[in-house]
């Protein structure tokens, strides 16, 4: 199986460490990894911006780089919703390349997809002693119906406390760049996320995106006490042993 | 024709919104009860088996209604019409504010009462009438109490949601007299015995009732309210001539089309699997009812919506208001912030399209959203709100294709370096390396805490995150050289 990760531009740039912990995590379970140097942006801000004749472009680069391989995975329930809910309906009018974005959108995966209904691995023997409460990321949680597979993945790591919080399915009020253009009422859901977050008492607040986490963690920053921010896939991988 | 009335926003939502957020006391009335409805529909659907049919179904029934109107309303009219009721038709909101005025001026009538309707509200119906000279009593008890207060309804369902029983209290006992007003508390059942008290006589002498219609029954020509309170059975039996405004797309093909609706609307709006009054009504009969029974048939800007193959998922809303009650920005900012009779989700894809290109600040509506997706999940007809969001975030863009804006600037911009693997490895390096001062003067924890206009909409809530030292692509190519060259 080859196994092709897309590592999306938000990690690439400014949280790396998530790529090369998926890295890590997949090569620990015996897979072999490939980067297609090719990838960029699956163009998301772009078309939920409503600029579709810019993203386009970045539609047909996805598909010029990850046609080849057997199973794309990102460590973003956002970016791979992009691919499986958003490519279809942007390539509508270019018939070839709507045929390749529905056979390549199938198998473009979300981690924890990857990880439980393909290599069905749910123990992937990482440890971690802390108390982590997982917020469900939209995207993950409602168009790739991602369901209990994070959470069952993190409740298999050993000295892991999983805690709930009040109101996980509660958007964060990131929402790209409505986080910008509605700043205040993004400001206001930010509030009640952190809120939740603290009162949970866990010591991390996981999730599957870190254009979420990094909506978030920029706001419990500025809260005494309040959870750190982490990418599930860090807890799932472990610490790097060579830096 | 494009839609007019009450549907038209006046401020940008974003200025609107940072008004009503200022309100802590709104905040915490809208989370409780939004919380309370959204909770009761959840425990309501759980116990319903075959939900996701249902939704299907009522999906179904709404698009090949939409995909047949005309034929659809001309059989209405023809059935109406045999059974005694006149039909009229409106192409805007000054048209049937205009129907409706003749109508009521023509019984001699100085006063109506109303049972509460979205379609009267959208066309500022009241007003129409009040400066006619006709006064218009709203008998729902939310309906009645934003009346009172001089207010515009902020919920589609739950029309005083933004007062709490305490300031309702308040808002009933300033038309009291002072002796009463003085004993009024704010207990729930004292509140709806001082509203049923006033009402009750203006049902008895009211000769003209206006109401609207959840749904108008083309095969039979009969028209359906769904209530709660009783009110709306009182207008509809007592008054000599009854007043029915309705959208065209409230027209469903049979009645038995009405099994659908009646579980998946009670179920989503109030959650219960049953409501407690449904009438329905065909044309005027001897003995019972009205006298006279006139429809009015509202486009205000349906047809256009129509037309559009993306958008006009919109037209099939039941107003059932399930994805206000669960829609994190409405929990934050309320009705009042989208401008217009429809507020929420559905209201930021609805207005619009009914105003159409010239609608002002309602092109602001489709950014009104996380595109969270709790809306669509919960929609009893499955109108994909986050498509048509984006989709009508296209429309907005490409209708302004030609005219500068630092928006378009940027994201072409990035798109024209994204495109390409160079130039995209060239701009993560030049942004790592660009970010390298600030990470050694601010980086606590990696962040930023101040950045200048227009990046500091991020930073007056939340530190902004710093690129490290080495991007992945880099990290890559240092463990794999002979992969990057």
């Amino acid at each position: 199986m080859r196994i092709a990760l897309f590592v999306t531009c938000v990690n690439d740039l400014v949280f790396p460490g998530t790529g090369r912990a998926v890295v890590r995590l997949l090569e620990r379970l015996g897979h072999r990894v490939d980067f297609p140097p090719e990838q960029t942006c699956c163009g998301q801000m772009h078309a939920n911006s409503g600029y579709r004749a810019e993203a386009l472009p970045l539609v047909r680069g996805f598909v010029a780089a990850f046609d080849r391989y057997d199973v794309v995975v990102a460590p973003s329930g956002s970016c791979v919703a992009m691919v499986r809910d958003g490519y279809p309906r942007l390539a509508e009018g270019d018939p070839a390349l709507h045929a390749a974005v529905t056979a390549l959108a199938p198998r473009t995966l979300e981690l924890s997809e990857l990880l439980v209904d393909v290599l069905g691995a749910t123990d992937v023997g990482a440890t971690f002693p802390h108390r982590v409460a997982y917020h469900p990321t939209c995207h993950g949680l409602r168009m790739l119906r991602l369901g209990d597979r994070p959470r069952r993945l993190l409740a298999s790591v050993r000295g892991l406390d999983l805690v709930e919080l009040a109101e996980p399915e509660q958007c964060c009020g990131f929402g790209g760049t409505f986080a910008l253009k509605n700043s205040a009422v993004s400001g206001a859901m930010l509030a009640d996320k952190c809120a939740d977050a603290v009162a949970s008492g866990a010591e991390y607040l996981a999730a599957a995106d870190n254009s979420c986490l990094a909506h978030i963690g920029g706001g419990l920053a500025r809260r005494p006490g309040a959870p750190r921010p982490i990418h599930y896939a860090e807890i799932l991988a472990g610490p790097e042993e060579d830096r | 024709m494009t839609g007019t009335g009450r549907i038209t926003a006046a401020l940008p939502f974003p200025v609107a919104a940072r008004r009503q957020l200022a309100d802590g006391q709104l905040r915490d009335n809208l989370r409780r009860a939004t919380r309370t409805i959204r909770d009761r529909r959840a425990r309501t659907v759980a116990q319903v088996p075959d939900w996701e049919a249902l939704r299907a179904a009522g999906t179904a029934i709404k698009d090949d209604v939409l995909g047949r109107l005309p034929e659809l309303l001309e059989q209405f009219e023809a059935a109406a019409g045999a059974a005694g009721a006149q039909v009229h038709w409106a192409r805007d909101a000054a048209e049937a504010c205009a129907v409706v005025t003749d109508l009521v001026r023509a019984t001699g009538a100085d006063e109506v009462v109303k049972v509460k309707s979205m379609a009267t509200q959208e066309i500022g119906l009241n007003e129409a009438l009040a400066a006619a000279g006709i006064s218009a009593v709203e008998t729902d008890l939310a309906e009645l109490i934003v009346q009172l207060a001089g207010d515009t309804p902020s919920h589609i369902l739950v029309p005083a949601i933004h007062y709490n029983r305490r300031q309702i209290r308040d808002i009933l006992a300033a038309g009291l007299p002072a002796a009463d007003a003085a004993r009024l508390t704010d207990d729930p059942a004292v509140l709806a015995e001082v509203a049923r008290y006033r009402l009750r006589q203006r049902f008895l002498t009211a000769r003209v009732a206006v109401c609207g219609a959840n749904f108008a029954v083309a095969e039979t020509g009969s028209l359906v309210v769904v209530e709660s309170e009783g009110n709306g059975r009182m207008c509809l039996t007592l008054p000599e001539t009854l007043i029915c405004v309705v959208g065209v797309e409230k027209v469903v093909p049979t009645f038995t089309d009405l099994e659908v609706f009646l579980q998946l609307l009670p179920a989503s709006a109030t959650g219960e699997r049953m409501n407690p009054y449904t009438s329905v009504w065909t044309g005027v009969r001897p003995g019972d009812g009205p006298r006279s029974v006139h429809v009015v048939l509202l486009d205000n800007g349906r047809s256009d919506t129509l037309a559009d193959r993306v958008g006009r998922q919109a037209l099939r809303c039941i107003r059932c208001s399930a994805c206000l009650n669960v829609c994190p920005v409405y929990e934050q900012v309320g009705g009042h912030a989208y401008g217009s009779t429809y507020p929420g989700p559905i209201g930021a894809i609805l207005s619009p399209q009914l105003t159409g290109p010239d609608g002002g600040a309602n092109r602001t509506l489709p950014y009104a959203s996380t595109l969270c997706g709790a809306c669509y999940d919960v929609c009893p007809v499955r109108i994909n709100i986050p498509e048509v969001l984006v989709h009508l975030r296209q429309v907005g863009v490409d209708a302004r294709r030609d005219r500068p804006s630092p928006e378009r600037a940027a994201l072409r911009a990035m798109s024209w370096v994204m495109r390409d693997r160079r130039r995209y490895r060239a701009a993560l390096r030049a942004a790592r390396r660009g970010a390298a001062p600030l990470r050694r003067v601010g980086g606590r924890r990696g962040g930023v805490r101040r950045l200048p206009w227009p990046l500091s909409a991020w930073t007056t809530a939340r530190d902004a995150p710093l690129p490290p030292g080495q991007t992945f692509g880099e990290w890559w190519a240092g463990r794999n050289p002979e992969a990057h060259r």
